[in-house]
């Protein structure tokens, strides 16, 4: 499974990057309660979206500890856990998102 | 000391977790620490998952303990396919609700660290998987990948909390990872397991591969100190804990025929003890194996089995020859009297050798065991190893009441040269030696008896002599002169110094 959609994400990179200046930012943050790490980059990655990418951005955030489920088809190790899903190609950043340079720089935003 | 540790365990107040896996519940006296968390290490390639493997499947088979498997490394369907050529069914088990297995895919490329993080979303996968099947098993395999691809500070800390919340949770759980330099593990990990901690360990010692198990520590336990040979095979793995406990050794008061009349009178008219040890030496091409042989032939004759090891010729030579002395074998083979174990010495160590040796035994329960001869076994390893290794093979023999025989093959008049010989010697019961002696510039096949323990035994060399009817020990004849007589008297008596030596007096005083 993991294999096919591999196929398909490279499939779609050339696509995704010429309609990345087009459609909205979709980013799943993961977090785990109300624990320090995860409530600080609930803080942060709200203020990066605000910040950079105001209007144009859907962000969810999911707690695992309610859908333990998402934690194994997300494949998630380390917790908070930022996806972006779009545009393509699928980043995934770990941490409470405090180094605004590597989280602007996962997301290509810089 | 030793007390203390064994009213502890007695008292039950250290739980433990058997792991079905066949002599590692002995080492350590019962299993592995219950509802805590064991290290198992070891190089690439010593039988890490294997070993965690089977320690899950025992479990949902002898006590019905539901299990999780958590690979870090293999997805799931290699695994399933790995563990398969072991026998271990998982399909069957994950079809009812006892296993689950768990793919934890790490891609260190694809992780991009941002800021503090922990291993939370690992423990909510471990906690869900856990809950799901309800487990009381558990295996993390491996460690290290983890390791690999996150700071081993965050982690160090993080797999510590692990281990709490494991033994929280009270799952028994196996945690594999590579052996490391200096440190035990690779990470410095288990000095937080502070329970129990195994080590495998794979070597190559004179081209052959030696497996070996030890445990490093376990806490509030006794357990075997030493390396213990294992191996895995079709039907998993066997650890091979050769208790050498002297008080469980028995000793037999009956006595077992030779098959050879005249070597019965020699022995005190009686023939062998039953669970004695006895080695046949002697130089090349005198009769040792015809003497095993006719031995064996006796054995099945009075309805006991014998398992017959041939490290030498093939079972059909055997056969073929031992039908030029009269001693039909073929239809002791078909009654399932008699059985051969035919290996190569050289096509896996000794260990090896005996465990497979071993496991005949257990399926045929013979009564007599021929070793064939045991001096090839001996060009594999260093001798020291090979003495200790056979010493716990036949005290194992010993407790299970078994007679054992070995043949030697020596080089002429070289006993005292040959160390190793003496070794199994100062091992063995009854000791026979065949040899070539010069009676009258003739030469004549001869047999005497060096010692036997606990008997009265005949010290005089009989000439050995095999025909197409067996194999009898007439005295050796004295026809010539009488000057001519005293000469060749004396001349054997030089012989037999030669060969004898000293000890054999001692021996016999026992």
């Amino acid at each position: 499974m993991a294999k096919s959609k591999k196929i398909a994400e490279t499939a779609k990179i050339e696509v995704a990057t010429e309609s990345s200046g087009g459609g909205k930012y979709i980013l799943r943050l993961f977090v785990t309660g109300i624990l320090p790490n995860s409530a600080r980059a609930v803080v942060n990655i709200k203020a990066i979206c605000e910040t950079y990418l105001k209007g144009k951005y859907e962000l969810e955030i999911i707690d695992i500890y309610q859908q333990p489920d998402l934690a194994l088809t997300e494949e998630i190790i380390a917790i908070p856990l930022l996806i972006k899903k779009f545009p393509l190609p699928e980043e995934r950043l770990i941490g409470d998102l405090s180094d605004i340079e590597k989280v602007l720089k996962g997301l290509r935003l810089n | 000391m030793l007390r203390i540790n064994r009213s502890k365990t007695s008292n039950s107040k250290f739980p433990k977790c058997i792991t079905g896996i066949q002599g590692l519940d002995v080492i350590t006296n019962g299993g592995i620490p219950k509802n805590r968390p064991t290290l198992l290490l070891g190089n690439t390639g010593c039988g890490k998952t294997i070993m965690a493997m089977e320690f899950l499947v025992k479990g949902i088979e002898m006590v019905d303990e539901p299990a999780v498997f958590i690979s870090f490394e293999e997805n799931t369907s290699e695994l399933e396919i790995n563990v398969k050529s072991f026998g271990f069914d998982l399909d069957k088990h994950i079809a009812n609700n006892k296993m689950y297995l768990e793919h934890v895919r790490i891609d260190p490329d694809e992780i991009l660290k941002t800021g503090e993080y922990s291993m939370e979303g690992l423990f909510v996968r471990l906690g869900h998987a856990i809950d799901k099947i309800k487990a009381r098993r558990l295996v993390l395999d491996s460690l290290d990948t983890l390791f690999y691809s996150f700071d081993p500070h965050v982690l160090r800390s993080e797999f510590k909390r692990l281990l709490s919340w494991l033994k929280e949770k009270k799952v028994t759980a196996i945690i594999t990872g590579e052996i490391g330099n200096g440190f035990l593990s690779r990470h410095g990990v288990e000095e937080y397991v502070a329970d129990c901690v195994i080590v495998l360990d794979n070597r190559v010692v004179n081209q052959i591969t030696v497996r070996r198990l030890r445990i490093v520590k376990y806490r509030g336990s006794l357990h075997g100190n030493n390396e213990y040979p294992f191996i895995i095979e079709e039907k998993g793995i066997t650890v091979l804990p050769v208790i050498s406990d002297a008080l469980l050794q028995k000793s037999s008061s009956k006595r077992i025929p030779s098959g050879i009349r005249d070597l019965d009178e020699m022995l005190g008219n009686k023939g062998f003890y039953q669970g004695s040890s006895i080695l046949i030496s002697g130089t090349a091409g005198t009769g040792k194996t015809s003497v095993a042989t006719t031995f064996a032939y006796s054995v099945c004759q009075s309805k006991n089995r014998c398992l017959f090891c041939a490290f030498e010729e093939a079972p059909n030579q055997v056969i073929r020859n031992m039908r030029s002395i009269g001693i039909s074998l073929d239809p002791l083979i078909k009654s399932g009297q008699l059985h051969f174990y035919y290996a190569r010495p050289t096509l896996q160590n000794l260990e090896l050798h005996f465990i497979s040796i071993k496991k005949m035994i257990d399926e045929i329960k013979p009564s007599v065991v021929i070793l064939d001869p045991i001096t090839n076994l001996m060009t594999e390893g260093p001798n020291s190893d090979i003495r200790s290794m056979l010493t716990r093979f036949v005290d194992y023999l010993k407790t299970e009441q078994i007679t054992v025989m070995f043949t030697a093959a020596i080089t002429v008049g070289s006993i005292e040269r040959n160390p190793s010989d003496e070794g199994i010697s100062s091992m063995v019961d009854t000791w026979i030696i065949v040899q070539d002696i010069e009676v009258e510039e003739e030469r004549i096949r001869s047999l005497c008896v060096m010692k036997s323990r606990g008997m009265a035994h005949s010290h005089h060399v009989k000439e050995f002599n095999i025909s197409s009817k067996g194999i009898s020990l007439p005295a050796i004849v004295r026809t010539k002169l009488a000057s001519n007589g005293s000469k060749r008297i004396n001349k054997e008596h030089q012989n037999l110094s030669t060969v004898t030596g000293s000890h054999d007096f001692k021996e016999t005083a026992r």
